[in-house]
């Protein structure tokens, strides 16, 4: 196994002329996209139209039917890269939180540290509750997954990926199974990381995030990049019928 | 005159209690009391078994259905795991050893590795004598009976679990141990108990292997004291052993599945 170096120059993710089906479905149809260090890149448009399987390319939860993905300069759709190592650099907080059931608040956010990281126990738990206090949760710590709100679910579940250091993180429509009073709290969590100059990409309907927070947006539909720009450009005037037409409907 | 349905109801629920209570005095009043009580529950035959109903018969079933058990889930662990393989002959050993082995009857299992194995390669023998061959026979049947039930516990665990502990740079292995496992197990508490209670039972079998006194387990002991005895006490006695092991197992999965209920 070859253990490439990672490239401080390079962008953080790289995508070249990625394609992925589903059998026959072809769900992305040729994407290039390029997110430089501390970008925060929103990625919008109509359900179907491959954002999140773009999102899941990159840290290979896909696996890409042709083209490339580079992050941090290394080939990660090399068959020889080792893709766990790949991954823990890379966070990933889902739509549906994907906390640990039966780890309590504390142990969900030390376990891969634990296992992947090889960290001792104290630094592990020293790391977990600096991050709760970072989402405002640190009196959870020792609660279950299951006693919290969805709001609050969801900051566990930032922190845990926050946990593992990692270089960049990706967001997939994580206030999308939220209720409305909810997404506050979480979008303030993601507004702080990218402040704090986190790479970011970050799957979403959040148009308000998006066009305050975000220093790309991207409108996907049908499997490509349609529109890419600057976010308060293509919401404001969009160039193309079919950006017009998704944000007629969302806006 | 014409009753209503509320009045009519609670005239049928009286009637039932009636008949109820009259079967029961028929009962009581046909009994032969006094032979139920030296069939039954004969204090001198309980004497004569107490204490080596527990500490040896009681014992030896606790020791081969733990023994069965352990192996069982361990191979119902790896069978399950194999079912679940990407790699096709994994999966179909997997199936024809669980078809196999959920389809034979447990006591044609016990008489293979007993007398059939010393048949078929004179001169050897499964290890550990009765224990060994115990272990192993009840292992193979319960294993190919857990093997379906982890499977589906495993199957049952959304898959989210396992993208976010891989996201977090976990390895497949490293993920199925500490998160989809784990989980998995919690699930299927109740019907891997069920298995145990089945389990505790089918030890029973052990008694065709033959015995010494000291490797005999209540099925046998009862069986043995009752041709001693002439009384069916001694089944009574090994029929309380019995519940004594099942009824606080059943107990124990009730107060967990209340705890897991928690903490999901």
């Amino acid at each position: 196994m070859t253990a490439p170096k990672v490239d401080p120059e390079a962008p953080a993710i790289e995508i070249r002329d990625l394609h992925k089906a589903f059998g026959d479905n072809e769900v992305l149809s040729g994407i290039d996209l390029e997110v430089g260090q501390g970008d925060v890149v929103c990625v919008i448009g109509p359900s179907g139209s491959g954002k999140s399987t773009l999102l899941r390319c990159v840290n290979l939860l896909e696996e890409p039917s042709s083209g490339d993905v580079f992050v941090e300069g290394i080939q990660v759709t090399d068959p020889d890269v080792d893709v766990d190592a790949v991954r823990s650099r890379i966070g990933m907080v889902f739509q549906q939180f994907n906390l640990f059931p039966h780890l309590s608040v504390l142990r969900n956010l030390t376990i891969a540290q634990q296992r992947v990281k090889k960290r001792d126990k104290s630094e592990c738990e020293g790391i977990a509750r600096a991050n709760l206090d970072k989402v405002g949760l640190s009196d959870k710590a020792d609660a279950y997954p299951a006693h919290l709100s969805g709001g609050q679910q969801q900051r566990v579940a930032i922190a845990r990926a926050l946990s593992m250091e990692p270089d960049m993180m990706l967001f997939d429509e994580v206030t999308s199974a939220l209720d409305p009073e909810l997404v506050g709290d979480v979008l303030a969590v993601m507004k702080q990381l990218a402040n704090e100059g986190m790479t970011m990409m970050v799957v979403t309907h959040e148009m308000g995030f998006a066009r305050e927070v975000g220093d790309d947006l991207v409108f996907m539909d049908g499997g490509v990049i349609v529109e890419q720009g600057n976010p308060r450009d293509v919401l404001g005037d969009p160039q193309h019928e079919r950006t017009k037409a998704f944000l007629s409907k969302v806006l | 005159m014409a009753m209503s349905p509320r009045k009519r109801a609670r005239l049928s629920r009286g009637i039932q209690y009636v008949v109820l209570v009259v079967l029961v005095l028929v009962a009581i009043a046909l009994m032969d009391w006094g032979r139920i009580q030296e069939q039954f529950f004969n204090l001198d035959s309980a004497r004569t078994m107490w204490p080596d109903v527990i500490l040896i018969a009681l014992k030896n079933t606790i020791i081969y259905t733990a023994c069965g058990f352990g192996f069982g889930l361990l191979l119902g662990l790896v069978l399950a795991l194999m079912r679940l393989s990407s790699v096709g002959p994994y999966r179909w050993l997997s199936t024809g050893f669980i078809e196999f082995f959920r389809g034979v009857p447990a006591l044609v299992v016990f008489i293979a590795l007993d007398i059939g194995i010393s048949l078929a390669f004179p001169g050897y023998a499964v290890p550990g004598d009765k224990l060994g061959i115990a272990t192993l026979a009840l292992g193979l049947v319960g294993g190919a009976y857990m093997a379906e039930t982890i499977r589906a516990g495993i199957q049952a665990v959304p898959k989210g679990q396992m993208e976010a502990a891989r996201s977090l740079g976990m390895s497949h292995t490293r993920a199925m141990i500490s998160i989809v496992i784990p989980q998995a197990f919690r699930i299927i508490l109740p019907p891997l108990t069920n298995e145990l209670i089945l389990l505790t039972k089918d030890s029973s079998l052990v008694y065709v292997l033959g015995y010494t006194s000291a490797q005999v387990e209540l099925t046998a002991f009862g069986r043995e004291t009752l041709n001693q005895e002439r009384n069916l006490t001694p089944l009574v006695a090994i029929a309380l052993c019995y519940l004594l092991i099942t009824i606080p197992l059943s107990i124990v999965v009730r107060r967990m599945e209340a705890r897991s209920g928690r903490a999901r």
